[in-house]
């Protein structure tokens, strides 16, 4: 057994109210670059919607995450190393800009300095990457929002697998979701076994996935190999980035950008414990349906003497361990089991789990009886289709998907009794499986939902490793050499491009 | 050709050309890594990259090869393996020439593409462009040798210019004087030849020295970074004025 410890996330579905403000916070403070304006490290997309980039889910398109062999073993989905480097010259798996959108501004000054004119001065769209004018935006960021467009185009979501989609076509039954994607930080992540480069690791102390940008050599194999679609391509530095978890505030103990800022209080960070030994073995499940049972299997009890005494022994510091007792997201994904991850199928082993969302009774004449005598609603009849949420969290499993829908709505029939008729009744939690401490627990953290319940995140330990005397003075992160920047002209180098932004070209 | 022209090209000139490939890449490698990389275009345009990529990076890598096998191998070596020089020539026009067209057809569509294609074009620094036509021009004069090749098929031609090419490897400048009269075509072939070690460091075409064969003996797929492996600022790459310390080395105070 070789412990370590991952700072995790958990996201509430059920409490997302779609305002973007993740998705905002974390543009504004990562990519608003020239080459990034088309990446968003965290989205929320409309379900049922083909995302971003469009199909990303359809791995039969795509090729990304891992493929178990007939022998047992499991090789990235894009092929064995010879495949990767035979591909290396032309990509057949990499998604052109167009799959995303292409970024685009407008002709703001126009409004400014238009001569006196009929009509009122417009400001056109014009793309960012070519610099020319674009007559009609045919896709953009977020083009799908709250159902934008027809069914037949979002009804192309895989995870309608296994559904009678064509009813939910229909006005009376349609259903929405929504869904905030960032880097999963993956156990088994298929951009690092996909980088020839290696430029791409796995931090052992605290499992933040980072692209180092010095030694990639843009192959861009990792933008395929990630089935999440989550490495961008920076067009303008031909390096490939990613979602950073907000490292440098997680090494701080603070939450990352996107969790901070999250209005709705759906995020939650925390420490989980795992034996490293086994991520392959479990990445490896026969059975599809098994891989979200064999990534709980792996996962360590932070109580447990014996898994405490071995994480000190391999190095995990005490104030880790404390917070992995503490960690919100050992209590969602192993206490309560009402958190799952997104695709287990792709056996990367996710480390961005979700609650699924709870929706309305879809029959009108069920609708008015719940929740007036305490009985627990049938999930299976909620709008949602169940399957739907089983094959974007468990590969179409639905036991445990329905058992945490269940516990949720037991939460609230317990809640309502406690605080409306003033009983505490007991067998609601019962029925679920839990007990009443539990049951005031999981209140306390998933509805209440305060900072220090979310946020349980332990700082790093960096004074082990660099001092700060090194540091002093120094100019922080950079993209260049030093603190030029990299961008300081003349280069002997081959000078960065002077870019001309789309108002000088008009 | 003056003697004195001739003994500066291809005398004194590969020399230069030769340090700065080598110093120039070194220097870059250790300043400005962030800058070293392929320089794909695919992802804002895949159309013709495919073929063209294709063609052109396996046309190329072959020419390559049977450039440094040919020129740099010493000839005793194929006379004692019963390869005469005749035949030789033949191999290298043959297989040359098969390499050499399906590169000029990729780098045919990779050049159209880069000059033609809005997206690529705003996106191309001069350097790019300038470092495609010099290969295009290469690739042409390589091609435009086959010809002339022809009409002398013993061999011997192509012996000069091994004996000459390993002579400026072992430091004989001397060797110059040896293709004093060849013809002017394998002579701006060989001076635009050098003229691309010339400009290599300050180019894309750096990511050769990063052809990542390596991946191939990787143990297994998983990467993971100790502590002491990540360095300052988390590993996103250490700027060159922070190297990785060893672990529980101290600084020492400055006094």
């Amino acid at each position: 057994m070789k412990i370590r410890a991952q700072v995790a996330m958990v996201l509430n579905l059920d409490k997302c109210i779609g305002c973007h403000t993740c998705s905002v916070t974390c543009k504004n403070v990562w990519t608003s670059r020239e080459g990034m304006e088309y990446a968003w490290f965290n989205n929320v997309e409309t379900k049922p919607g083909i995302g971003y980039p469009k199909e990303w889910e359809n791995q039969d398109r795509w090729n990304g995450g891992w493929r178990r062999k007939r022998n047992g073993t499991i090789e990235p989905r894009i092929g064995s190393k010879w495949r990767v480097l035979a591909n290396i010259f032309a990509n057949p798996d990499l998604p052109e800009i167009d799959d995303y959108y292409e970024p685009f501004t407008f002709d703001y000054q126009h409004l400014q300095k238009a001569p006196e004119l009929q009509a009122t001065p417009t400001a056109r769209p014009r793309s960012l990457v070519s610099g020319k004018r674009i007559e009609k935006i045919e896709w953009g960021p977020n083009w799908e929002e709250i159902l934008g467009g027809e069914f037949s185009k979002r009804s192309a979501d895989v995870n309608f697998e296994g559904v009678q989609k064509e009813i939910y076509g229909q006005f009376e039954n349609t259903f929405m979701m929504y869904l905030p994607r960032l880097c999963e930080h993956c156990l088994n992540p298929a951009c690092v076994a996909a980088c020839p480069s290696g430029a791409i690791y796995k931090r052992e102390e605290d499992g933040i996935v980072l692209i180092d940008q010095d030694k990639c050599r843009g192959w861009r194999m990792c933008v395929s190999g990630c089935p999440y679609k989550k490495i961008y391509y920076n067009w303008s530095s031909g390096k490939s980035e990613k979602c950073i978890f907000c490292f440098p505030r997680i090494e701080a103990g603070q939450p990352t950008v996107c969790s901070e800022t999250c209005v709705g209080r759906i995020r939650y960070l925390g420490v989980v414990l795992y034996d490293a030994d086994r991520i392959e073995e479990a990445a490896s499940a026969a059975d599809e349906q098994d891989l979200y049972e064999a990534q709980l299997s792996i996962f360590l009890d932070p109580n447990d003497p014996e898994v405490i005494a071995q994480a000190r022994a391999d190095g995990v510091p005490d104030n880790w361990l404390e917070s992995a007792a503490n960690s919100p997201v050992w209590k969602m994904a192993m206490d309560w089991k009402v958190a799952f991850p997104l695709h287990p199928e792709y056996r990367t082993l996710p480390m961005v789990w979700y609650v699924p969302p709870l929706s309305p009774i879809s029959s009108a004449v069920e609708a008015g009886t719940l929740g007036s005598d305490g009985e627990m609603p049938d999930v299976r009849r909620l709008r949602i289709p169940l399957r739907y949420l089983a094959n974007l969290l468990t590969a179409g499993k639905e036991e445990p998907v329905a058992q945490a829908l269940e516990r949720m709505f037991a939460m609230r029939a317990y809640m309502r009794a406690k605080t409306v008729d003033g009983v505490v009744d007991g067998s609601i939690p019962e029925k679920v499986g839990l007990s009443t401490e539990q049951m005031d627990h999981m209140y306390e953290v998933m509805a209440i939902a305060n900072y220090e319940d979310r946020f349980v995140i332990p700082t790093a330990h960096r004074e082990l490793t660099e001092d700060a005397y090194d540091l002093r003075g120094s100019c922080g992160f950079s993209f260049g050499n030093g603190c030029s920047g990299g961008t300081s002209e003349p280069n002997l180098f081959g000078p960065q491009k002077k870019h001309k932004t789309p108002l000088e070209v008009a | 050709m003056s003697d004195a022209v001739n003994q500066f090209l291809f005398g004194w000139y590969p020399y230069l050309c030769i340090a700065i490939f080598l110093f120039g890449s070194l220097a870059r490698f250790d300043r400005e890594q962030y800058t070293w990389r392929s320089g794909s275009s695919q992802l804002l345009r895949r159309k013709q990259l495919t073929w063209g990529s294709n063609l052109f990076h396996v046309g190329i890598l072959i020419i390559f090869i049977g450039h440094f096998v040919g020129l740099l191998t010493p000839i005793a070596v194929f006379d004692a393996i019963g390869i005469s020089h005749g035949f030789k020539q033949m191999l290298a026009i043959v297989v040359g020439g098969v390499a050499g067209v399906a590169c000029f057809i990729g780098l045919t569509l990779l050049v159209h593409r880069r000059l033609f294609d809005a997206r690529i074009r705003n996106n191309s620094s001069f350097g790019d462009i300038a470092v495609l036509l010099l290969l295009y021009v290469q690739l042409t004069l390589g091609l435009a040798t086959i010809p002339i090749s022809l009409q002398h098929l013993d061999g011997g031609e192509m012996v000069r210019f091994m004996t000459w090419a390993q002579g400026i490897v072992t430091l004989q400048p001397g060797v110059a004087s040896l293709i004093a009269d060849a013809n002017p075509i394998f002579k701006l072939h060989l001076f635009l030849g050098m003229t691309i070690f010339l400009v290599f460091p300050f180019t894309r075409l750096v990511h050769i020295w990063s052809a990542p064969v390596w991946y191939l003996g990787r143990r297994g797929y998983q990467v993971v970074r100790t502590r002491e492996q990540t360095g300052p600022y988390g590993g996103m790459g250490h700027t060159g004025q922070f190297p990785p310390r060893e672990p529980g080395e101290r600084p020492v105070p400055a006094e």
